[in-house]
């Protein structure tokens, strides 16, 4: 292939290390001022690694104590657990069998077309009556409620990618399966969804990593520590008169943790799912 | 089994879906349309109809134009950085050297850390009084005192822009790089015993590949970063003087801060309006793309 020229060899060596350097200094510095000592942090010129290093903010946003820093983010820590975990197993209760219709039946494809179109939409345009909506059911300030709202993100994305997991399984094994007499449950239940299991388990990585990451919904329709999700609960310590800057990078850290767990395990998985054409919205 | 019976089945199979759609989606979007006539408050009267009233006066306000133009600005410049640092990335990762599979590894970090967390982890960087940026700019004397990065109307757009582009710059170049793999040995290898340069290769062996995923990717960061909002809203609230200000976050602040739902809603659907004509045009170009390269 390329010549070994080793001018080119040192060059390209030099252009890996930046990219490394670029990628990782600002989440290894995230890290080090979430175990740096406020004095530390606060010191000019600045001290680019602690001393000694000092969890002890780990364990302060953790504990359940009331009225507490730790109360408020563990709270939000729990609702977007439940957001995200209802909000997921509803789109793909609705993906599942919407992907398979339009896969198996092309003629109904354009329904899925203009689902998916709704992904140009500014969640601005849609907010406005579903405040008014939410606020007329009750449901402000409500995990229930977000969780249905995140539909409108997640259904479309999970239906478009397990209408393609779908595509992908030769609909002859089904054709086979029924002419021997199974219905289209029990021909789901033994063939299909088995096959497709690896596409419903990525369907739902994304859909819970969209969900974590939401933000502008869940500050609109939240207000307290019933409802409040985790990026709701960042940008208020971002924002708010936190003196220790350390604090808000362990909240940082900690919200960060699950996605990016989710990111490094299953990288094959949704490199794939993202190349295909899909991206995260 | 008829077709007839089978498209009926699809459609009774799509109903769950279709009619959570129609709920949190078509209704509410409908709804917005006729809100935007109308000079409704977000809490209390419906409102009276007042024709196009919201849309002249929001279409004429120095504020609209001048927010279009801050979001263009966003938009065009970290989309562009964002796919000439992520092709060249890819390039990189696409030769062979040794820790190549560890630092495609890490190039997913970025993208998984969530908006809000990035967000908050360069607000902490470019903070005028403890900032890394400061302190790293200082002790290698490019400056000499402290500066508000996010505070001053002169860099608070592009200290987004660079915030904005290390999150999504790794995404565009995971894309060009499962592109660039798809380039059949044979060709390049054929190309470059024709006599082919480095950039001969790129521009006509390389990038016809690239071409088709790099659309993709360009139309669907554009799209985002004309509805941006997150970011901006945890790093400077559209401050200084309202000179981050993005189209999204004018909306918020017409529907939701001034509780004047109507206006608001005309202003979204301007919005709406905007992505759709640029989604479409791309469309068209992707298409061409698509021909061409084939």
């Amino acid at each position: 292939m390329e010549r070994k020229n080793p001018v080119f060899t040192a060059f390209i060596y030099a252009c890996a290390i930046l990219l490394a350097a670029v990628i990782l200094a600002p989440l290894v510095w995230l890290f080090v001022m979430s175990i740096s000592p406020a004095a530390d942090l606060a010191a000019k010129p600045l001290r680019w690694w602690p001393q000694s290093a000092d969890f002890s903010r780990y364990a302060q946003l953790l504990s359940t104590t009331e009225n507490s820093a730790g109360a408020a983010f563990t709270a939000s820590l729990r609702n977007s657990l439940e957001v995200a975990g209802m909000a997921t197993l509803a789109a793909i209760l609705l993906a599942v069998p919407a992907g398979w219709a339009v896969s198996r039946t092309p003629s109904v494809g354009w329904s899925l077309s203009m689902v998916i179109a709704t992904y140009m939409l500014p969640p601005v345009a849609l907010s406005v009556p579903l405040y008014m909506g939410l606020s007329y059911l009750g449901l402000l300030n409500n995990v229930f409620g977000l969780a249905l709202i995140y539909l409108t993100i997640l259904a479309p994305f999970t239906t478009w990618l397990m209408k393609s997991g779908f595509d992908a399984i030769p609909r002859e094994i089904e054709a086979a399966a029924m002419i021997d007499g199974a219905g289209l449950f029990q021909t789901w239940r033994i063939l299909s969804l088995p096959l497709a299991a690896p596409v419903v388990a990525t369907s739902a990585l994304f859909a819970v990593l969209l969900a974590w990451d939401e933000f502008f919904y869940a500050l609109l329709f939240t207000s307290d520590q019933r409802a409040k999700t985790l990026t709701v609960a960042i940008a208020d310590l971002a924002g708010g008169r936190v003196s220790d800057y350390g604090l808000i990078a362990t909240a940082g850290v900690l919200a960060a943790l699950p996605p990016v767990l989710i990111g490094l395990v299953m990288q094959r998985a949704l490199i794939s799912g993202l190349t295909s054409g899909g991206v995260k919205g | 089994m008829s077709g007839t019976w089978m498209t009926t089945r699809a459609w009774l199979l799509m109903l769950p879906l279709l009619v959570v759609m129609v709920a949190v989606i078509g209704w509410p979007l409908v709804d917005t349309v006729g809100l935007s006539f109308t000079d409704a408050k977000l809490v209390g009267t419906a409102g009276n109809f007042v024709g196009i009233d919201n849309y002249t006066k929001m279409l004429t306000s120095s504020n609209f134009t001048r927010t279009l133009t801050t979001t263009t600005w966003f938009a065009v410049v970290s989309v562009a950085a964002e796919m000439v640092i992520g092709v060249l990335a890819a390039l990189l990762l696409n030769q062979e050297f040794r820790g190549r599979s560890v630092l495609r590894g890490l190039m997913i970090l970025p993208w998984a850390l969530p908006t809000v967390v990035n967000a908050t982890l360069w607000r902490l960087i470019y903070n005028p009084e403890y900032g890394a940026l400061n302190a790293a700019l200082t002790q290698l004397h490019v400056i000499d005192a402290y500066r508000s990065w996010l505070g001053e109307p002169g860099t608070a757009l592009a200290a987004l822009i660079v915030a904005d582009c290390w999150k999504n710059f790794p995404l565009v170049a995971l894309i060009a790089l499962a592109a660039l793999q798809a380039v059949p040995r044979d060709i390049t290898a054929a190309a470059l015993v024709d006599g082919a340069g480095p950039f001969a290769r790129f521009r006509f062996v390389i990038l016809p590949y690239l071409a088709g995923p790099l659309m993709v990717a360009l139309v669907l960061r554009t799209i985002e970063a004309f509805k941006v909002f997150d970011i901006i809203w945890v790093m400077t609230r559209g401050g200084p003087a309202n000179s981050t200000r993005s189209l999204s976050i004018l909306v918020y602040q017409e529907a939701f801060s001034f509780q004047r739902a109507g206006s608001g809603a005309s202003l979204a659907l301007i919005v709406t309006l905007l992505v759709t004509v640029l989604a479409v045009a791309y469309a068209a170009l992707v298409k061409k793309t698509a021909g061409s390269a084939a």
